[in-house]
């Protein structure tokens, strides 16, 4: 069984899941989650997802239950890179995560949580 | 000849066995006793309607009733699916039967004459199903494109500023227009990393509880994608509309105006907009 890699970015934690997430290897990701989050105090944990081609009822569960997890942690959740398809499918099954926020791409969901990058462009003024 | 069909009792069952060798009889679709049915009225019409004189039809008031026999058969053959050459042949191999009374009542004419003219007979019937079958393939095909073309023109995804893109609806969102501008707009989204979506209904002409929840889906959906959605143009019958029918638009910003949606948007990516003077 894979194990999924836990980087760490300051104080936060990133995970990028691939492609073959089973349920085995979800549910080591939320335990090992939740001990690299107490160990380091972690402020936030960013899990990209832009890989994912098929989000199931099991692993929207899983992503929802690791939020909650980090969240007693008092760590936040973001969730980066949900593909159109992806979205839509959770929308029509009606499924929620809850405790999480999103983000376009990882770039978004780390500055979300506060770390903030060299800028890719000129940000926009509207003069 | 006119009196074979006048008599429809007798030629029935004949006719039955011609569309079954002909293969309009599709047990599949419709069953024997129906086609027997239906059969036996279009006989018995047609008996009915012949004269010493053979009225025009369809313009002759004498085909009135079988016409509108034929629309009603016709309109539930397509709704059946049956194919036009198979809904046209029905009537068609009524001259499998016409041509043996012939041959019976006329013996001089030799057999391979016969035999020669009913190919003939049968080879231009299907040249002239074949041509009309593809002329309304082709028309179909037209109609299609036709009204691809209407629903893609009907959700354009337009640049609003960096990083907002708005979606001007208008005309009635049905499921599948709502199902192709969330298409539209998330795949706008991941492509641009727009983070706001400012869709205007000011296009739509009532706003119902089905309405509501595909603007719903769809903000939920944009939000799971890690932006945000601003509904825009809503007028004031409308606001009234939601509000009678307790419509709830929950967590879904809206503005009276696409100018107020904006200056949202602006404010939600940091945006500020002066006076250059």
């Amino acid at each position: 069984m894979a194990r999924v890699p836990i980087l760490r970015i300051g104080d936060c934690l990133v995970v990028t899941v691939h492609a073959d997430l089973d349920d085995g290897s979800a549910v080591t990701l939320r335990d090992d989650l939740a001990g690299r989050v107490a160990a380091i105090s972690a402020r936030g944990v960013l899990i990209d997802v832009s890989a994912l081609d098929v989000v199931d009822s099991f692993v929207a569960r899983m992503l929802g239950d690791v939020a909650r997890t980090v969240s007693i942690l008092d760590a936040e959740t973001v969730i980066s890179g949900l593909s159109p398809a992806v979205a839509m499918t959770l929308v029509e099954m009606g499924v929620t995560i809850p405790h999480t926020r999103t983000a376009l791409d990882a770039q978004n969901g780390l500055r979300l949580l506060g770390i903030v990058m060299a800028p890719v462009r000129e940000s926009v003024r509207c003069d | 000849m006119r009196d074979l069909l006048q008599r429809p009792g007798s030629v029935l069952d004949e006719w039955l066995e011609a569309q079954r060798r002909a293969g309009v009889a599709r047990p599949d679709l419709i069953d024997e006793s129906q086609q027997r049915e239906e059969s036996a009225q279009l006989l018995s019409l047609l008996g009915g309607a012949l004269a010493d004189t053979l009225p025009v039809f369809p313009d002759d008031p004498a085909w009135d009733e079988l016409r509108t026999y034929l629309d009603r058969l016709a309109e539930s053959r397509a709704v059946d699916g049956f194919s036009p050459t198979e809904t046209a042949r029905l009537m068609l191999t009524l001259k499998d039967v016409v041509f043996k009374a012939l041959r019976d009542k006329v013996p001089q004419v030799p057999a391979d004459a016969w035999a020669d003219f009913d190919e003939l007979t049968r080879l231009l019937d299907t040249l002239a199903l074949y041509s009309s079958e593809v002329l309304q393939r082709s028309r179909e095909a037209i109609i299609e494109r036709q009204q691809q073309d209407m629903l893609e023109l009907s959700t354009p995804v337009v640049q609003l500023w960096d990083g907002i893109v708005g979606v001007p609806l208008i005309g009635t969102l049905d499921s599948r227009r709502a199902r192709l501008v969330m298409e539209t707009l998330l795949d706008n989204l991941s492509e641009t990393k727009s983070s706001v979506a400012i869709i205007d209904i000011s296009g739509i002409p009532t706003v119902d509880a089905l309405t509501a929840q595909y603007l719903t889906r769809t903000a939920a959906a944009v939000r799971l994608m890690g932006a945000e959605c601003i509904v825009s143009g809503i007028r004031p019958q409308i606001a009234r509309t939601i509000v009678d029918l307790g419509v709830t638009l929950d967590g879904l910003p809206t503005r009276a105006t696409l100018a107020g949606a904006l200056a949202l948007a602006f404010e939600r990516t940091g945006c500020t907009v002066e006076p250059s003077a």
